[in-house]
């Protein structure tokens, strides 16, 4: 899955089996758990990650940000993030049907 | 433990909680890193005071939660933990040797929310994985592997390295590739415990060393990002040392199966300390107001050559444990840097590990333990 460029607005990502993201009050941030590991979050990233739950699109959480934070032009930034996740292997598109 | 991907905390709060919830074990490694006197240690923990500490890490920030021992799985309420672990909300892994895993165990550690399983192997071949371990326990863990990818879980496989099986690093890699784990933990043998006992027997050569690693990126170029391989280096080879722990009290927090908090498994042994038990005291207190996990954090205790070095951030002086077995000071720089005055006792030890002694290597056992609690061992 890595090879194909890889998502679109129709694309449904989840989380791969091996990532947990949660909400952290100790760091006061979101953060991603894995096998030996844990990365902090910024808050963009946070935002983002939060709406991938294996049932919006791409193209729904784009919407659901633009919403979130009226004004702002995010749609090439959280595109270019998911991309990011995706080629580190944090989320993947999720089988359909 | 410094991880690749791991941040460390800038809050204070311990991210890694490991429960050493029992010191039995049905293998006998002759690596292992176990305290050598664990035969005279008290009553382990009981369920009702691991649940406590799990919810009290829980409260400080920890994120991160190993089950350990021993053999984690000789304890049979290790479904209630994980179960309640899943529900604070911890990421949980069990370290195992696979014995005791079977069908019904894992399901009930899938259903009670565990994240992932580290199953260790002691090699890549069943003469010297039953030798090392002083059990008939290859084909079980090859079954176990099966078991854990049954289940859906992501696999750590994890191999302590030495001069036995460091030459086999590429059989254990295709190993792994044929259990599909998704992590591979090389662990070269650091030398505490049982290792320390068995130091002369275990010690590879540099030549091992540089050829191991070599065969571990042929490796990780081949297989790219479908499994990720931990090449732990062995910090006898190594000019600076190991940032350890991440620094004293920084991120981590050991809770030994006796019920004693600890900054490290193997910090019980420095003496002085008197760590408290998790049986008199509530974790904040014993993780922020303990003289025991305040003793070496920051640099006020170190002594030169560390106090006016420049990478004393970076590394923290190195491990407290290793400087006092090596040097009988906990407080002096870890030998293994050779800006270390005591650095020569390293090199002595790779020296003499090119000629070991011709004595016996001593199986972790608990006659051996009885035997070992008697003599003192240590100051290199």
């Amino acid at each position: 899955m890595a090879e194909r460029a890889a998502l679109d607005d129709a694309t449904v990502p989840e989380f791969a089996r091996q990532y947990r993201f949660q909400w952290e009050p100790a760091q006061q941030a979101h953060v991603l758990l894995f096998p030996e590991g844990m990365i902090k979050l910024g808050g963009s990233a946070g935002e983002i990650l939060k709406r991938v739950d294996g049932k919006a699109s791409v193209g729904a959480i784009v919407e659901a940000l633009r919403q979130a934070f009226p004004g702002a032009d995010l749609r090439a930034d959280v595109m270019q993030f998911l991309e990011e996740a995706h080629a580190k292997g944090w989320i993947r598109a999720k089988h359909l049907g | 433990m410094q991880k690749a991907g791991s941040v460390p905390s800038t809050s204070g709060s311990p991210l890694w909680l490991l429960a050493e919830v029992t010191y039995k074990c049905p293998l006998h490694c002759v690596f292992c890193y176990n305290p050598v006197d664990y035969t005279t240690y008290g009553e382990e923990l009981s369920t009702e005071d691991w649940l406590r500490v799990l919810r009290q890490g829980r409260e400080l920030g920890a994120a991160q939660l190993g089950f350990s021992g021993g053999e984690p799985l000789v304890r049979d309420d290790l479904e209630i933990m994980v179960a309640e672990a899943r529900k604070l909300g911890y990421y949980s892994n069990l370290i195992t040797s696979g014995v005791g895993l079977n069908e019904k165990r894992i399901a009930g550690f899938k259903e009670g929310g565990l994240d992932h399983i580290q199953l260790s192997f002691q090699d890549s071949t069943r003469e010297l994985n039953d030798f090392l371990s002083s059990t008939r326990t290859f084909d079980l863990k090859r079954k176990v592997a099966k078991l854990i990818k049954q289940h859906d879980y992501p696999m750590v496989l994890n191999c302590v390295l030495h001069r036995h099986n460091i030459d086999h690093v590429e059989q254990i890699l295709e190993m792994a590739e044929a259990m599909e784990a998704e992590y591979v933990e090389l662990a070269n043998t650091q030398y505490y415990g049982w290792a320390f006992v068995n130091r002369e027997q275990l010690l590879p050569t540099r030549e091992q060393v540089v050829r191991a690693e070599e065969a571990t990126n042929r490796f990780r170029q081949r297989i790219g990002t479908k499994m990720r391989i931990f090449f732990v280096v062995p910090d006898y080879f190594e000019e600076r040392p190991k940032a350890c722990m991440n620094g004293w009290g920084a991120v981590f927090l050991t809770i030994t199966a006796d019920g004693l908090a600890l900054p490290c498994h193997e910090a019980r042994r420095l003496p002085g300390l008197n760590f408290p038990s998790v049986r008199d005291h509530d974790l904040g207190w014993i993780w922020r107001d303990s003289p025991g996990f305040n003793a070496y954090r920051g640099d006020a205790w170190m002594q030169e050559p560390c106090r006016s070095c420049p990478e004393k951030t970076k590394d923290f002086g190195g491990c407290r444990c290793q400087a006092f077995l090596l040097t009988g000071d906990a407080t002096r720089a870890d030998p293994v840097c050779s800006l270390s005055p005591d650095h020569p006792v390293v090199a002595a030890a790779l020296q003499s590990a090119r000629q070991p002694a011709a004595k016996p290597i001593l199986f972790r056992d608990d006659a051996n333990s009885r035997l070992l609690s008697k003599v003192p061992t240590g100051h290199g």
